[in-house]
């Protein structure tokens, strides 16, 4: 393994995003722990988003869709839980539930699923088609939740107390803040071996190359729809921890203004770079708490410096500081 | 007794009013280099793409080592044993020249869906690879980015990775295209030793090449196939002269 600039710029991140709320944590700083939760959940958003925008050069604008339908699993789980009402009786008698591991397994199972149809449908395109036709699939899932009374329409759904996990105090925001930190590691882990998997290899070849990866007998759709299924799912599990993070979930979550945040973390880290996300959603929220102290339209700055970098730097934050990627042989 | 390969029966494809592929009918037999030539616009990019499934013809068949496989797609085809090299490099040009083998051979064996083992640590997959690029020399490259090669690496490359999919056959559209005079007369060596193990299609404008090489050459013009045979009967067919080796000559 080589010690290169890029891997010591990873480490040195993912150090710092345990470092910073465990110093809060002693000295007693509930909310800074709460900004780091947020920034593991959107930043493992981002790991899924980055499966299929950098690896798959799938420029997804529909992955809100993913993020909302991760926060609808855990907001009627929790819901029908916590007034028990059952959410079904047949074929067995299920009441919801306030258990983390399982709203994760729904949140994972659904958002692949969607992922799935949207990604059959959307991949027969490229291009600016794909762009609107999951933005599309996105502002549908966003309108449906809007109309679906039974689950809060436009108001969204308030959990009263968070979702439980087992052994552990998730009220208890430092052992919250640890099960979303776990969490993004092991889809880091994940991603990175993805990437240099035969799987990997084949996926990065069709995005830079369609008509090589034809001529060696591999199908460029089926591997896309596998990376844009797995990229899903991860993006529905950081949602289900995002609704438990606020206790609450709304249609905002499922609006193109989502999609866009969570490109927003891809392109400020560096699209394709493993840390990517988490570089940038660290970046955002510092700089939502920094500069949204100063001024209300804070994100005039965010939008600048989002020029800034897609104009000056294309590898973004990460390749700014570690320069060009090496093609690894 | 030589096998037949490649088969097109009878090939038509217009494209409103022009008429690329009229009837044409050609074929490939083990053992052989069958080079096809034609002046620009005659329609052999077309012709290439009904055979590697690209486009499909508006009639007339395409049968590959015996089955006909007009209605299967690209991927099909190569899955087939058919192992082709573009007119215009298609390569992953972010990646190393060993990736890029590497990605040949993982086509040609099949299974790329394993998304956990390192790729470039697969010995079944590097080994394949590795000999590839050995036997076009491009074994000290690599480890260089793609997109670092000259133009005539970078078609070494192609030929690399269509090896190491063992092909049953080769579809070559213009394997010499800017590649010089030496490295034309290097490939040209290296092809006619390649005959023996495939045998090969050959788009090519590199006249020395195809007469050095090509064990039968069929001449197309206007979409039509108006002459097969070998070099000397090709050199000597009057209207070959006139429809185009008069035109080269003039040039």
């Amino acid at each position: 393994m080589m010690l290169t600039r890029e891997r010591l710029l990873n480490w040195a991140m993912i150090a710092a995003l345990l470092i910073v709320p465990l110093a809060a944590w002693s000295l007693d700083e509930p909310f800074i722990i709460t900004l780091a939760t947020k920034a593991a959940i959107l930043a493992l958003a981002g790991v899924g988003l980055n499966i299929a925008l950098g690896l798959g050069g799938m420029i997804s604008l529909g992955h809100a869709a993913f993020f909302g339908i991760g926060g609808y699993a855990m907001g009627i789980l929790a819901a029908h839980a916590q007034n028990y009402e059952p959410l079904f009786a047949w074929p067995f008698l299920f009441e919801g539930s306030n258990q983390m591991p399982l709203i994760w397994l729904v949140a994972v199972v659904f958002s692949a699923l969607a992922a799935l149809v949207i990604g059959a449908l959307s991949l027969r395109t490229s291009g600016v088609y794909f762009i609107m036709i999951t933005l599309a699939f996105g502002q549908m899932l966003y309108y449906f939740a809007i109309s679906w009374s039974a689950y809060g329409g436009e108001d969204g759904l308030s959990i009263w107390v968070r979702n439980e996990f087992p052994g552990l105090n998730t009220l208890d925001p430092i052992q919250f803040f640890a099960i979303a930190y776990v969490i993004l590691c092991l889809a880091l882990v994940f991603a990175a071996r993805l990437a240099r998997s035969p799987f990997g290899l084949a996926l990065a070849a069709a995005r830079q190359n369609e008509d090589r990866v034809e001529a060696v007998g591999l199908t460029p759709f089926t591997l896309r729809l596998i990376a844009f299924v797995i990229s899903g799912a991860i993006t529905g599990l950081a949602g289900a921890l995002f609704a438990d993070l606020n206790r609450f979930v709304s249609p905002t979550m499922l609006s193109w203004h989502t999609s866009g945040e969570i490109m927003i973390f891809v392109i400020l880290g560096g699209v394709g770079r493993l840390y990517g996300p988490v570089a940038g959603a660290a970046l955002y929220i510092m700089l939502e708490h920094l500069l949204g102290g100063i001024s209300d339209y804070w994100q005039i700055f965010l939008g600048l410096l989002l020029l800034l970098i897609v104009l000056f730097a294309r590898g973004g934050l990460i390749g700014a500081l570690a320069g060009r990627e090496k093609a690894h042989g | 007794m030589a096998d037949l390969v490649l088969q097109t029966n009878k090939l038509n494809k217009s494209f409103g009013a022009l008429k690329a592929s009229s009837d044409v009918s050609l074929d490939l037999l083990t053992g052989e280099i069958h080079a096809l030539i034609g002046p620009n616009g005659a329609g052999k990019s077309t012709l290439i793409k009904q055979i590697a499934g690209n486009i499909a013809p508006d009639s007339g068949t395409v049968e590959l080592l015996g089955r006909d496989v007009t209605r299967l797609d690209t991927v099909a085809r190569a899955r087939m044993g058919l192992g082709r090299t573009f007119q215009i490099s298609a390569l992953a040009m972010e990646y190393t020249v060993l990736q890029n083998a590497v990605l040949g051979a993982l086509g040609g064996q099949g299974r790329p869906f394993r998304f956990f083992r390192n790729v470039m640590k697969d010995p079944g997959l590097l080994e394949p690879a590795r000999d590839a690029l050995e036997r076009v020399g491009l074994v000290d490259d690599a480890g260089r980015r793609t997109a670092d090669l000259s133009h005539g690496q970078r078609r070494q490359l192609e030929v690399a990775v269509a090896l190491t999919l063992q092909p049953k056959l080769f579809l070559m559209d213009e394997p010499m295209a800017g590649l010089g005079a030496a490295g034309s007369k290097e490939l040209t060596g290296f092809l006619d030793g390649l005959r023996q193990q495939a045998p090969i299609l050959l788009v090519e404008h590199d006249m020395d090449a195809v007469f050095a090489l090509a064990d039968r050459i069929s001449v197309l013009v206007y979409g039509q196939i108006i002459a097969t045979g070998t070099a000397d009967e090709i050199r000597a067919n009057a209207e070959v002269r006139r429809a185009y080796l008069g035109e080269e000559d003039a040039a």
